[in-house]
């Protein structure tokens, strides 16, 4: 029996005893994605879960669709697999910041460079949890972890501005307890026909508690993006960001609603949206959240399957044929 | 005029040699083409370096194509050329050595040059100084008398005249062996159809190289090699790689499986890639993936949605990729992993055969991991081959390795084209709701595999992944004694394959003592020794393994009826270890390493010492 998307969250649940830690940020994402699921009005049966290693890998398990809990990292190439043979189907990729920034980078930013037709939801908590507690490539400079006792060495990455860099089409930030703006980020996200990255801020309660206090706790720090809008924020809307000449940003308080920029989230060149991407809590105690980046461009499943379709209206494939092809000759 | 005289022969080695830029592959592969129009049985090896153009004249950059013609069926390229054409002094000094005395050697004249020779490490002229006087020398201006041939045509630059050579030296020998012509002249044109002078000037070339063999005086005779009595039907010239992937696209059309290759460039690997990339009107994608991991991730995870998951690489690539392959076995999905080997460790000798991978396939991965194994034994067989590996893994969901190697994969060889309607069906037997409480780790009783249910499929919405599950349900279980059933589970799932393969059949037609133990690539090689160790009145029995995880059922019977097992490879006895290790028997290894295929005669000889011993 083909289900015809009227579900409820309850559907989503699989018979699974969710395995997080009490507390973690995961099951905030999780409720919420399997509240959203029954709007994406795709019958369950053609939503696969991909993921690859840590916590966040652990998804798959917890939703009543297909799944594939993979390895470290190959999550991105294996749903690439999947969604290029099978252009029917909702395929979603779930990591983390160590699977799909350290192990997994480089199928990370081919996925997003293609465009395939897959949603990357990666849960950035800026530790690595399931191994107890390593400092990861999004650990800000000299964190101290048992990995690292006299602080980190290693400058980390940025995973909006690397995604902008790796020609993403549809980037954006949400956070984890934030679950109404959370919910309409991945309502844009699967609406977008290609490669969609959502970062998500996720507290790891026991390895990394409060990393993004900045905003979770202070919503005043959260600077909501709204397409075609100036860009505004704080109390009453007091603060804004403005784009400075040489086309970096900075944070101002708004005394001319004209000196702000203006977000267009479906700008062709990427320039805008870097330059927010680098508003972060250490370079201005206060970050964008919301869709930075979101344009259309070919997609490689649609791509391969016009190729397939030309090759095919040309000459459908005949195996005796393809092996007399050629010079042949008879005994 | 009057033609010359035609002296019969039974076969030829001829080998063309020169620099990487002048043309020696398609100068091969057109005689190749020429002869298999004829109806010789043949066999090729091309030859080459890994760098695409190494210096001019230098000895790394020397590029061969070896060809055995033959009245008669034959199994290899020939252990030694009997005609050698050498286009320049880098060419002459590094494939000289396998010239037997007296055999024939055509170089090109001009082109042993003060500069070239110093490039060749050559003192002197060896045309002029007698360094070859045991050979039938033909030393011909090839480069000066195709720019002379070529100087009315127009729009083309001496440069491009000079380039032509090789067709010049092609029609001098097309004439030497009564090689038909009209194939080679209908090629050029097509190939250079955009630039039609440079189509003029190559056929120009080639017919003079022709005329000038019927007219020069320096070749007495013209030889002629009947066709070889072959089986009737329709047959092509085909390599190695070209033939595995047609046998995957066999195996998807049989399945009704789309078929989705995975593959990241690698010598000697690509060219599968690239045969398939034509084919997409048999619905095949081919992904080029951003590495070897990516690669065959994404065709498992085309197998997970339905797909034939295949993935093609060598050495290098496959060491990468054997995470996901444990995650596949695992998983419990069809997966077809081809392994061109090449010469290693490492980046190796990446043009040049070796069967040092089969250890690695077998277990070079984390834990209890069995995969099935099976190789291909000629150019042909690949096609063969890469249909068994996907029946396999498709009955059994699990992941096969395919092992060809850069030999097979270059090497071509006159195929009788397969009935293709006679090719069985491969039953994919996706899951389907019936009902029933769905486990996806349920088992066929007969077979030991789980249900295929791909996504799509209502109500059959399942969970998979890389930690182990509990038996029946696959989920996550931690339980000591599931584990271990699992395990062994797996195991028995693939051992179980062995009921469904033909058993090992043994060539022994003289009641011998000894037995030959040959697989994959190899087996022209020790075919041929096997039959002139007879030839000698010594008795040799022979059985050639295409399946090497798991054995035939009957090869333990087999190895124990001899007294004696010689495990020729092309590594240091890894069959050897495997089939003592399963068996108990002392088999004897006979183990040369040299990055290219083993010469019959040293085989045969290390036949009959141990027939004699």
């Amino acid at each position: 029996m083909a289900t015809n998307g009227k579900l409820s969250a309850k559907d989503y649940k699989t018979d699974q005893e969710v395995r997080w830690c009490p507390g973690c940020g995961d099951y905030a994402i999780l409720a919420a994605l399997q509240s959203f699921m029954p709007e994406l009005e795709v019958p369950k049966e053609k939503i696969v879960f991909v993921s690859g290693i840590g916590c966040a890998a652990r998804f798959p398990y917890y939703m009543e669709t297909y799944g594939m809990h993979s390895i470290h990292g190959r999550a991105p190439a294996i749903a690439t697999g999947l969604a290029t043979s099978r252009p029917d189907l909702s395929v979603w990729v779930v990591t983390g910041d160590g699977d799909s920034l350290s192990i997994g980078g480089n199928h990370l930013i081919h996925a997003l460079r293609r465009n395939v037709n897959i949603k990357i939801l990666m849960f950035n908590n800026e530790i690595y949890g399931l191994t107890k507690g390593q400092y990861s490539p999004t650990s800000p400079l000299g964190t101290r972890t048992k990995s690292t006792p006299m602080g980190s060495l290693d400058w980390p990455f940025n995973p909006l501005s690397l995604a902008i860099g790796a020609e993403a089409s549809f980037v954006a930030r949400a956070i984890d307890t934030d679950r109404a703006h959370l919910t309409q980020t991945l309502r844009a996200a699967a609406a977008h026909r290609g490669s969609s990255f959502v970062e998500i801020f996720q507290n790891c309660n026991i390895y990394n508690d409060g990393a993004f206090d900045f905003v979770r706790e202070d919503k005043e720090n959260r600077i909501y993006l709204e397409h075609g809008k100036p860009i505004r924020f704080g109390a009453e809307g007091k603060k804004g960001v403005r784009q400075r000449t040489d086309g970096s940003v900075e944070l101002v308080d708004v005394t001319d609603e004209s000196e702000l920029l203006v977000h267009n989230a479906h700008h062709v060149e990427p320039s805008a949206a870097f330059a927010l991407s680098r508003l972060t809590q250490s370079t201005a105690n206060a970050t964008p959240i919301g869709i930075f980046r979101d344009v259309e461009r070919p997609v490689y499943d649609d791509l391969m399957a016009q190729q397939i379709a030309t090759a095919h209206a040309e000459q459908a494939g005949d195996i005796g044929a393809l092996l007399q092809a050629g010079d042949t000759w008879t005994i | 005029m009057a033609s010359k005289p035609v002296e019969q022969l039974d076969s030829v080695v001829i080998r063309f040699a020169g620099d990487s830029g002048d043309g020696m592959q398609l100068t091969g592969g057109r005689f190749t083409s020429e002869t298999a129009l004829i109806g010789n049985d043949l066999a090729t090896y091309p030859d080459f370096p890994a760098e695409i153009r190494a210096p001019a004249g230098s000895l790394p950059g020397v590029s061969g194509f070896q060809l055995h013609f033959a009245d008669h069926d034959i199994l290899t390229p020939g252990d030694q050329p009997n005609v050698l054409v050498a286009m320049n002094p880098a060419a002459l000094k590094t494939n000289l050595n396998d010239l037997p005395p007296s055999g024939i050697l055509v170089v090109d004249k001009d082109a042993f040059t003060d500069r070239n020779l110093t490039k060749a490490g050559y003192g002197g002229n060896p045309i002029e100084d007698g360094t070859l006087e045991s050979y039938e020398v033909h030393a011909i201006p090839l480069t000066s008398m195709t720019i002379e041939a070529l100087k009315d045509i127009e729009g083309i630059t001496k440069r491009e005249a000079e380039r032509a050579k090789n067709m010049f030296a092609l029609g001098l020998m097309s004439w030497l062996y009564g090689r038909p012509t009209e194939g080679t002249i209908a090629f050029l044109e097509s190939k250079f159809a955009r630039r039609p002078e440079i189509a003029a000037a190559n056929v120009k070339a080639f017919q003079t190289g022709y005329a000038f063999g019927e007219t020069t005086e320096a070749f007495a005779v013209q030889y002629e090699v009947k066709p070889a009595t072959m089986k009737p039907g329709l047959y092509r010239n085909i390599t190695g790689n070209q033939a595995l992937a047609y046998g995957l696209i066999a195996a998807s059309v049989k399945s009704g499986l789309p078929l989705f290759l995975g593959a990241y460039p690698i010598t000697p690997a690509s060219s599968v890639l690239e045969e398939l990339a034509r084919h997409k009107n048999f619905g095949v994608r081919t992904f080029q993936a951003e590495d070897e991991i990516a690669a065959v991730g994404a065709a498992l995870g085309a197998s997970f949605g339905g797909s034939l998951g295949v993935s093609t690489s060598s050495g290098p690539g496959i060491v990468l990729k054997q995470e996901t392959i444990g995650l596949g076995i695992t998983l419990e999905l069809p997966l077809v992993i081809v392994d061109v080997q090449r010469a290693g460790p490492s980046t190796g000798m990446p043009t040049k055969p070796e069967q040092a991978d089969l250890l690695g396939v077998m277990f070079g991965r984390n834990s209890e991991s069995p995969v099935p194994v099976i190789a291909a034994a000629t150019p042909s067989d690949c096609f063969d081959a890469a249909l068994e590996a996907a029946r396999i893994a498709v009955k059994y969901r699990t992941p096969v390795f395919l092992l060809s190697d850069a030999y097979l994969a270059n090497g071509s060889e006159p195929w009788l084209l397969p009935d293709v309607d006679a090719i069985p069906p491969i039953e994919p037997g996706f899951a389907e709701a019936n009902g029933e409480d769905f486990q996806p780790y349920r088992r066929d009783e007969q077979t030991l595999a789980r249900p295929w249910a791909i996504p799509g499929t209502p109500g059959l919405e399942h969970r998979i992944g890389g930690l182990e599950k509990q038996d029946v349900t696959g989920n996550v279980s931690y339980d000591p004694d599931n584990h271990d059933l699992m395990v062994r589970l797996r195991a028995q799932k693939v051992a179980g394959i062995a009921q469904d393969i033909p058993e090992l059949e043994v060539d022994d037609p003289d009641g011998a003592e000894m037995l030959v133990l040959s697989w994959g690539g190899t087996y022209g090689s020790v075919a041929a020794a096997v039959r002139r160790v007879r030839g000698a009145g010594k008795k040799v029995a022979h059985a050639h393994l295409r399946y090497l995880n798991p054995f035939p059922r009957n090869t333990g019977e087999i190895l124990r009826a001899y007294d004696k097992v010689l495990v020729p490879e092309i590594n240091l006895g890894q069959l050897q270890k495997l089939v003592r290790a399963e068996f108990l028997v002392d088999a004897t290894g006979f183990n040369l390493v040299r990055g290219i295929p083993f010469r019959a005669g040293e085989v045969a000889d290390a036949i009959g010492a141990m027939v004699d011993s």
